[in-house]
């Protein structure tokens, strides 16, 4: 290797000319070359909500999970905590981009600049009442067990949506599902992983992973009943109905509970989402103060 | 000690001394002298916890980012950077460290890491200069250590140095994108880069003169090329992307210097170094206090994983 050689020279002979100054971000359109007409018989509506539903569950959560960002108990949790992160990003950017090819920006399309795009718009220019993730995702991280229990149900329970959202009509949803499916299998076998050893290693750890599960297992109340927009996107084989995987993702933390020698409280009774109506615990505005905030003071500027 | 053994080690030094003149590789199983291996394990635990600690200053947009693509772009870096971290204390593993020893050694201060990261991040202008400059700067170091005598020390750098020039592509782009957006944004960068020009000339460190240690490594081929060999080369190269960029860099005495084709540039402020150095930047010790706050707050998370490793291997 020839050490005189810069990083320019290599990057000018492949690309030639101005081609150095600015190449390779390497981020193209998330949804080139997929065919974003909406269904027949569906309402393009319905189909943007849902997307903003599952966009903002995967925005917020990859948020909190950024939180841990140079504060991870090793580098391999600060490589892995930030792979869950940045799948999970990925994954909003599809579905939040998704909504907006339905129409469904609302206000936030007036609030942003007509240089930004949709999936900005939809993220940045929202006020919480208007986003719709479940609560589950919002509350504070806590310890690492609580952020591990709650990427454990979370990614068992999103899981089990994607893996039946592979065969939606919409070929959108069914493009994001099917690479999610591989994305949301390793978080949760990642967090199950953390779980067992949590649960089953010291008395400390064992107490906090316990103190975890007592904390976030009530949420779990809210994952299983349909809105009135999945009830009819799942009538018109788009969505899936939520209520039809309870038993499954109740089995699998059941599964992982009691191999880390984990009680599992009370399953709770299953009542309407808060979070998919607007409504949202004290938690969730200061995380969207700080994810907006520098987009909102400069609305004219192009990142 | 023997005859016996005094012939063997002058044996193996003249076989080292052969190794290092063939411009051959050093590796882990091969005799090498105390002080190449001490050498070799300070330099790659600086530049480890460099890797480390650089995270916290652009960690510190992650969640302020202000688009989800830039967020996406500055997440993959940050990880990036905790994986170069993960390579560079393996390398000095095989050295006979111990990763959680010079863990340790870093938050206890027995062991530097590169001054620049002492600096705050003020705007997410930053971010792009870091990208462009910082990473710039650290890839002049590094690509001639990509040919560093030591053979798991060179095989390491070839990755990070691929990962650094996509991070400093990345940032100029940033930067182009915000100089051509409004000017308020345009008044950022050109803050940025008044801000971290000089201290990026500083992480060649000394100039040659004041600098001990160059010469025996560069003897021991773990060192390519002088402090102010380097500095020049980042200078020169750095000048005309400047232009492209359409930033003023903060040197009212850098120039063209006609007959050698390289650029001459103002006297740098090393009191303001050795301040850094020594643990007096802006930053110094808040970048030490969350090192340590990640290690302390979560002990009980790595004692729960070995306690349960323990109970299942048998």
């Amino acid at each position: 290797m020839n050490d005189t050689e810069t990083v320019y020279d290599a990057l000018d002979q492949a690309h030639g000319g101005e081609g150095q100054w600015a190449f390779g971000t390497g981020f193209d359109d998330p949804l080139a070359g997929v065919d974003t007409t909406v269904p027949d018989g569906v309402d393009a509506a319905d189909l943007g909500a849902y997307c903003l539903m599952l966009g903002d569950d995967a925005l917020v959560l990859s948020q909190r999970l950024t939180e841990w960002a140079t504060r991870s108990p090793e580098l391999e949790e600060e490589v892995a905590v930030a792979n869950c992160a940045l799948d999970l990003l990925g994954q909003a950017r599809l579905l939040l981009g998704r909504a907006g090819t339905c129409g469904v920006l609302g206000r936030s399309r007036s609030l942003a600049t007509e240089s930004i795009p949709d999936e900005d718009a939809l993220a940045y220019f929202r006020a919480p009442d208007e986003f719709r993730n479940h609560v589950l995702v919002e509350v504070d991280g806590g310890d690492f067990a609580q952020t591990m229990v709650r990427l454990l149900i979370a990614s068992a329970y999103r899981l089990a949506v994607f893996t039946r959202l592979r065969d939606s009509r919409d070929p959108v949803l069914s493009a994001i599902a099917a690479k999610g499916v591989h994305e949301l299998t390793y978080h949760r076998d990642y967090a199950a992983r953390w779980v067992l050893r949590l649960g089953d290693g010291t008395a400390e750890s064992h107490r906090r992973a316990a103190v975890a599960v007592d904390a976030l297992w009530p949420l779990l109340a809210d994952l299983f009943t349909a809105t009135e927009v999945e009830t009819r996107l799942t009538g018109a084989g788009v969505a899936v109905d939520p209520g039809g995987f309870e038993v499954e993702v109740r089995e699998v933390l059941g599964t992982v509970l009691t191999r880390a020698t984990l009680d599992a409280p009370e399953w709770p009774v299953a009542r309407p989402s808060p979070g998919r109506a607007g409504s949202h615990t004290p938690e969730l505005a200061p995380l969207l103060a700080e994810l907006q905030g520098l987009a909102r003071e400069h609305p004219a500027a192009t990142w | 000690m023997t005859a016996v053994a005094d012939v063997r080690e002058s044996d193996l030094q003249e076989y080292f001394d052969a190794t290092i003149a063939h411009d051959r590789r050093i590796e882990p199983r091969d005799w090498m002298p105390e002080a190449y291996r001490k050498t070799l394990v300070r330099q790659i635990a600086q530049h480890a916890h460099s890797e480390i600690i650089g995270m916290q200053p652009e960690g510190d947009w992650l969640l302020a980012a202000p688009s989800l693509r830039r967020k996406a772009i500055l997440l993959a870096k940050v990880q990036d950077e905790a994986g170069h971290g993960m390579y560079l204390y393996a390398a000095a593993e095989t050295l006979g460290a111990d990763r959680a020893d010079l863990t340790d050694k870093l938050i206890e201060r027995k062991q530097k890491y590169s001054s620049i990261f002492n600096y705050p991040t003020l705007t997410y202008a930053d971010v792009g200069v870091i990208g462009w400059l910082v990473d710039g700067a650290a890839i002049c170091n590094q690509v001639p250590l990509c040919r560093s005598s030591y053979g798991p020390y060179a095989r390491a750098m070839i990755r990070v140095c691929k990962e650094e020039s996509f991070h400093q592509r990345q940032g100029f782009e940033l930067l182009m994108t915000m100089m051509r957006g409004t000017e308020g944004q345009q008044a950022m960068v050109q803050d940025a880069v008044d801000r971290w020009w000089w201290p990026s000339l500083m992480m060649f460190g000394p100039p040659d003169d004041d600098s001990p240690n160059s010469a025996q490594s560069m003897a021991w081929g773990i060192k390519r090329h002088s402090n102010d060999e380097l500095r020049q080369r980042y200078v020169d190269m750095t000048v005309p992307q400047a232009a492209v960029l359409g930033v003023q860099l903060p040197d009212p005495e850098l120039a063209l210097d006609e007959s050698t084709r390289r650029y001459r540039f103002g006297p740098i402020d090393w009191s303001e170094f050795k301040q850094v150095v020594s643990g007096h930047g802006p930053c110094n010790d808040e970048r030490i206090t969350r090192r340590r706050a990640a290690r302390d707050d979560n002990a009980w998370v790595l004692e729960a994983a070995t306690a349960y490793a323990a109970k299942h291997s048998a």
